[in-house]
């Protein structure tokens, strides 16, 4: 019956989304008054796990799991499922998550349902509130199966701890050759780079920084505060930066605390992507812009006057709160 | 290679969204549907491997009549021919197993689908329709070449990207990255002339059960007013975000 979570880490290290599925898995479990059990994948230590309410943790340590595979991880979640008896799976919103949920259904003949917001408003009948249109509207969608899997949409729930025994066990389902028919060749990851996804602040540029030789500030402004880099669409289309970074509609959805966007004027779509974060903020020279509408805060002016006075004083008041 | 593009027909990205009948219904007064722009991408690749490497490419949707108008502009862009199952699209898993059916029936090596709907934003049917099939699968699909029966896929993964190898059959999930921006076509006077002629077949569905169903619709709370700071004065922004949003 255990609510079961996926519980992605890093080089050992959980991700915050993760604590943040297992967070809301403990809280869902309450709800149908059972536990919480996660899955990992070659992880030695899975003692933070306890914070988060999680009672027990099935890893798996198979050399043939250690890249990634969404085939080989939705065969092994399925048997997780059946095993705990689980009626509930929760996932993230990563790219992984989403890559492997969607499959993961089909195995358990369960609902997918993406982007959740909240806890269940019923459990019997199982309702939730979930966001669509790209954030330009909620649904309240209810789930007909027996079976339901949940992806928690990043940075909606928060982290929330409370005492659980992370009872580890080895888990060893059986996998088979169509399991990775869809082989991992190499993996291109900036190692010191925090991702749009896993960011809590997000620095955002647009076609107002003029060129791509303008970014120095911005990466600066970025890592003073830790951030993610981003940008608008034009600035992607027109190549000053990489496709990735594209946050808005047709690109990367932000669900950060804190949204910086310099030098964008607001297109709805921009801010229909960038909606889902909690503090929006904008630098704009134009009073106009659509973003002023949209944002918390607003400061009108030059960004390349800003931008670098800004991050000085961040500098400092980082220093001072160090 | 037998290529099918799954197309989803949904409001242009510059809508309002707005709901009817009680808040149940999406409201499509005045609004503009257009190709989903992640299938867009995805049907422009298609195109680049029926002009390169011969492939034929077919192009499917899973909705009533209205949606035939978009089936129509991507014929124009270049598709040999298109289908229609008839019936509304409910829920992602139905329209995976409709598609499914589609799949089976016209024996496809290379299924392209969105990575989501820009409506809905289930994200659901590509891996949803690969699971049905027993297809292979790579979503967030950013690069895909073909040699013989070897594909190699880049994937968009958190913070970079990942290169895979694999075979067909072959569902991806598309989005941008795929193709460029620049690469994208407009419909010219002659496509839009052919795909008058081109085939547009409507299938019946099979029997299906939706898993979930949208009970209610809700817009979000209006924004409060915005706090304006002095350029002059960016102490004050930091204190802002420090001490009353707490972010930093």
């Amino acid at each position: 019956m255990s609510v079961l979570v996926y519980t992605e880490s890093e080089e050992g290290k959980f991700k915050k989304a993760s604590l943040e599925v297992a967070s809301y898995a403990k809280e869902v479990a309450q709800l149908l008054q059972t536990t919480v059990t996660a899955v990992t994948f070659n992880n030695k230590d899975t003692s933070e796990l306890k914070n988060y309410g999680v009672d027990k943790v099935l890893n798996v340590t198979n050399e043939k799991l250690g890249n990634f595979n969404a085939e080989a991880y939705a065969d092994v979640l399925k048997q997780a499922a059946e095993k705990e008896g689980s009626k509930v799976v929760v996932l993230s919103q990563s790219a992984n998550s989403k890559y492997v949920a969607p499959l993961l259904a089909v195995h358990l003949n369960a609902a997918y349902v993406s982007n959740v917001l909240n806890l269940p408003e019923s459990v019997d009948p199982f309702t939730v509130k979930r966001s669509a249109f790209t954030n330009k509207a909620f649904s309240h969608t209810k789930i007909e199966t027996d079976i339901k899997i949940l992806g928690l949409s990043n940075n909606s729930f928060g982290l929330r701890e409370s005492q659980g025994s992370a009872t580890a066990e080895e888990f060893s389902p059986t996998l088979s050759d169509a399991d990775f028919s869809v082989k991992v060749v190499s993996v291109d990851k900036a190692k010191d780079k925090v991702s749009i996804a896993d960011a809590d602040i997000v620095v955002s540029g647009g076609r107002g920084l003029k060129g791509p030789e303008n970014w120095g500030m911005i990466e600066d402004l970025a890592d003073t505060l830790g951030a993610a880099l981003a940008c608008s669409k034009p600035v992607s289309d027109m190549g000053w930066r990489p496709h990735g970074e594209h946050v808005g509609q047709t690109g990367k959805p932000v669900a950060s605390n804190l949204y910086i966007a310099i030098g964008i004027s607001g297109a709805i779509q921009h801010l229909a992507g960038v909606n889902a974060s909690k503090v929006k903020v904008v630098i704009n020279n134009d009073p106009e812009a659509p973003f002023f509408k949209a944002a918390d805060y607003g400061v009108v002016g030059d960004a390349f006057e800003i931008v670098p006075k800004l991050t000085e004083k961040l500098k400092e008041f980082k220093a001072k709160n160090a | 290679m037998k290529i099918l593009v799954c197309i989803s027909h949904v409001p242009d990205t510059t809508s309002k969204i707005n709901f009817t009948d009680n808040n149940t219904e999406f409201d499509t007064n005045g609004v503009q549907f257009v190709i989903n722009p992640n299938d867009e991408f995805g049907l422009t690749r298609a195109m680049w491997f029926k002009e390169k490497q011969g492939a034929t490419v077919d192009v499917v949707n899973v909705g009533g009549p209205e949606t035939e108008p978009t089936l129509r502009k991507a014929l124009a862009i270049g598709a040999d021919s298109a289908i229609r199952v008839n019936t509304p699209a409910t829920d992602g898993f139905q329209v995976a197993k409709q598609l499914a059916k589609i799949v089976k029936d016209g024996e496809y090596d290379l299924i392209i689908a969105g990575r989501e709907s820009l409506d809905y934003n289930g994200g659901m049917v590509p891996g949803m329709l690969a699971a049905l099939l027993n297809a292979n699968f790579v979503n967030t699909c950013i690069g895909l070449e073909v040699e013989g029966d070897k594909v190699t896929a880049i994937r968009e993964i958190d913070g970079g990207k990942e290169t895979l190898s694999t075979s067909f059959p072959l569902v991806i999930g598309t989005q941008k990255g795929l193709v460029e921006e620049s690469d994208l076509r407009i419909p010219n006077m002659r496509g839009i002339m052919q795909a008058r002629k081109k085939p547009l077949n409507v299938v019946e569905p099979i029997e299906t059960t939706p898993q979930t169903t949208i009970e209610k619709f809700e817009k979000p709370a209006p924004k409060g007013a915005i706090k304006l700071i002095d350029a002059d004065n960016l102490d004050e922004l930091i204190n802002l975000l420090h001490n009353e949003a707490k972010v930093i």
